[in-house]
């Protein structure tokens, strides 16, 4: 009876900002310290709302900067509390420093970050560049397409994160989603609640006068633990390795949580890393990220009518990257056009172009690949020239030479 | 809080030898001011503490990986956002305590007073803005400045705390511009426009005044703020022997004057209540001053007139806080 069980939730027209903050609402946070950017700000907006009417027991910090809204989310979270956080671009840029302490801490933070361009020039609208700039800071990161996955990844990461003891970068594209109402299924408030359970304290060993013991890993005054102590070449190193091996083995966890998730929404998302479109008999497929890839699955439709053989894969996670995956899901296609929504200066491509192109190098059959650079600052990607990639794509084994990366919808 | 609180030293000597607060064989210099500043304050402490340390000198010389001087809770983050930690540990402690969250986990313990401490390069210069959150936030937390009057921990450069005329890496003495040109930053005054109830300075060389204004600083009814001064005989110059010498000499000569801001008011406290009252009292700077390389250059022929600077300010800082105190 999978219908009754998931027919208890609620459909409302909630924005991404406003699914997001939903879903903060419903996750048992304890403590939220954010500061407002656009257009994040009606995520903060929304869960100051709840609070001021007391729809929710959280501590909510307004900060004064995004510096100090990941480093008091960081204290939060090392003092026993679920803790949340969210911006976007230059909040982003802002909280760089403290992204890598936050995971090199192993402090289990969830933050939404609602994709816009970096300055200069400043601009609100969307593209990648914030969170690929953050793409070797040590956190998982989880891109959604729409509000309803928002929610739902919102709702995953705290369990994810407290699970790997890793953070958790949720993402939702700038305006297009954080702006855009959608119906998106609401859980039950208890379901979701006992889902994510109230935080639980991992136990870790530390030596003490009298042996080993097992003690909390929070701050303290019963088992004091020095968090974040000066570490130098003859251990560092060493920690480092540590914390890849950490972040390696989160597969795993992020395909358990949504297994589980899926037995209470009906939402799994699988097979969670990537969600392929008619690759069954494609020849070539473009992979991205995001809300474009609902534009993109389209414009398959309408070039399968043409008899063209093109499919589509979403990316969701993007850290790890799931390479082994990749290579074998990538590997029978003649070609593979790469969207970035974000530019690697002075790199031969996009930061995802080129995690897929260095993933199929050692893919025996080596398709080629193109890519494409495409609405940056939050320039459209109109199907037509989606159309126009694929059917540059069906054409790349014919023409050698052909240069690999390309922009999309720019004025050259 | 009490109004009177006598601090029996032996008492507290015994109760920090049987809890080791703070261990030994950290690696701060001989001599440090900073390690008796950490020391008071976990002296002062009725209610367990949770600290976080800014990055700098006390953070690096205490938790060398894979040794802590810690029995503590303690965390660093980074330089500019120890208060903002703070903000977030305090916030955290208020929701899980209101809910009894770990009542039922003998393992923790959430009834704990926050300490966060910073340098001043940590306080004075790069951590103001999350300072000034914190404390607008109202969190219930004591910030604690040990002011060794520059970055010490980098090697020595200048910061908004460090005073006019002193050589540092970065305001060496020049042929043409000899040391610092410019005053310290008025760091209490800034705090004390936060309207937070309390603030104070504390030379650890008069103990029982720091011991007191530590505990007050612990349980006020909101943000604290505690502006210690802490000898850096590396940095300074100055011999280790004389460290609490020139902690005395400071407050003597009214280069670093003892004093509370409760819930607005000046109060003055220590020998700066004596010097209030008997002026004759008031050592001249030279005295201070002399027994530190940093400001050996004034003592030269020709740069009198730094020295008559540096006497200028401190006796126009002091005639203020006279003022403010009601004198």
């Amino acid at each position: 009876m999978a219908v009754q069980k998931y027919g208890e939730q609620t459909v409302m027209a909630l924005n991404g900002d406003e699914a997001v903050a939903w879903a903060v609402k419903q996750s048992n946070v304890d403590v939220v310290a954010a500061y407002p950017i656009t257009p994040q700000t009606i995520i903060v907006e929304r869960i100051s709302e709840f609070v001021h009417n007391g729809e929710v027991d959280m501590e909510f910090i307004r900060v004064e900067s995004e510096h100090s809204a990941l480093s008091a989310s960081w204290g939060a979270s090392l003092a026993g509390a679920r803790a949340f956080t969210a911006t976007a671009a230059n909040g982003l840029a802002l909280m760089w420093e403290i992204l890598y302490i936050v995971s090199s801490t192993r402090v289990p933070l969830v933050m939404a970050v609602v994709n816009r361009a970096l300055s200069a020039p400043i601009n609100i609208h969307n593209d990648h560049s914030d969170t690929m700039g953050a793409r070797d800071s040590g956190w998982i990161q989880l891109y959604s397409e729409d509000a309803q996955e928002a929610y739902d990844n919102t709702i995953m990461a705290f369990k994810i994160a407290e699970e790997a003891m890793l953070p958790v970068m949720v993402t939702l594209d700038g305006f297009t989603i954080s702006h855009t109402l959608q119906n998106v299924s609401v859980l039950p408030d208890e379901v979701v609640s006992n889902f994510v359970g109230e935080r639980k304290i991992p136990r870790i060993k530390i030596p003490t006068i009298y042996g080993e013991k097992e003690v909390p890993f929070m701050l303290n005054p019963k088992y004091p633990i020095t968090f974040g102590p000066l570490d130098l070449y003859d251990y560092y190193f060493e920690h480092k390795v540590q914390q890849n091996e950490a972040m390696k083995a989160t597969p795993p966890i992020i395909e358990k949580v949504h297994k589980e998730y899926g037995e209470i929404s009906g939402r799994s998302y699988e097979p969670v890393h990537m969600i392929p479109y008619k690759t069954e008999d494609a020849d070539v497929v473009i992979i991205g990220l995001s809300s474009t890839m609902s534009v993109v699955r389209k414009v398959v439709d309408q070039l399968r009518e043409e008899g063209k053989k093109v499919g589509a894969i979403r990316l969701r996670v993007f850290r790890p990257f799931p390479a082994e995956m990749l290579r074998k899901e990538l590997s029978n296609f003649s070609t593979v056009g790469v969207l970035d929504r974000c530019i690697s200066f002075g790199a031969e491509g996009g930061p995802l172009f080129l995690e897929i192109r260095s993933a199929l190098y050692s893919s025996p059959s080596k398709p080629a690949t193109v890519n494409y650079i495409y609405g940056l600052g939050g320039r459209e990607l109109p199907p037509k020239l989606i159309a126009k990639a694929f059917n540059e794509i069906l054409e790349v084994r014919a023409e050698p030479g052909t240069p690999i990366v390309k922009y999309l919808g720019v004025r050259e | 809080m009490e109004t009177v609180w006598r601090p029996n030293i032996k008492e507290l000597a015994r109760r920090e030898m049987e809890t080791r607060p703070v261990e030994s064989g950290h690696r701060l210099c001989a001599g440090c001011g900073a390690g008796i500043v950490i020391r008071q304050i976990a002296m002062a402490a009725r209610k367990p503490l949770v600290w976080l340390n800014a990055t700098g000198c006390v953070e690096v010389a205490t938790t060398i990986f894979p040794y802590s001087s810690w029995n503590i809770p303690w965390a660093h983050n980074a330089f500019e956002n120890a208060a903002a930690v703070g903000s977030g540990v305090e916030a955290a402690r208020n929701k899980l305590a209101r809910v009894n969250r770990f009542s039922n986990d003998p393992d923790i313990d959430l009834d704990y007073d926050v300490v966060v401490v910073g340098g001043d390069g940590g306080t004075y210069d790069i951590g103001l803005q999350a300072i000034s959150g914190a404390f607008e936030r109202g969190h219930k937390l004591m910030y604690v400045l040990y002011d060794n009057e520059a970055y010490m921990n980098t090697g020595i450069q200048r910061s908004g705390g460090t005073p006019f005329g002193a050589r540092t890496t970065t305001t060496p003495v020049g042929k043409v511009i000899k040391g610092k040109p410019l005053f310290k930053k008025p760091i209490v005054d800034i705090i004390v426009a936060h309207q937070i109830p309390y603030a104070a300075t504390v030379s650890p060389a008069y103990w029982n005044d720091a011991l007191i204004k530590f505990r007050k600083g612990l349980e006020a009814d909101g943000p604290s703020f505690i502006h210690a001064f802490s000898t850096c005989p590396l940095g300074w110059g100055s011999n280790p022997e004389d460290t609490i010498k020139i902690m005395k000499l400071a407050v003597e000569t009214c280069v670093f004057p003892l004093y509370e801001v409760v819930e607005g008011e000046y109060k003055l406290t220590g020998p700066s209540i004596a010097i209030a009252k008997n002026p004759a009292k008031k050592r001249p700077v030279e005295e201070y001053l002399k027994l530190q390389g940093r400001f050996r250059h004034m003592f030269k022929p020709g740069n009198e007139w730094m020295i008559e600077k540096f006497q200028e300010w401190v006796d126009k800082q002091w005639e203020m806080l006279l003022k403010k105190a009601g004198y």
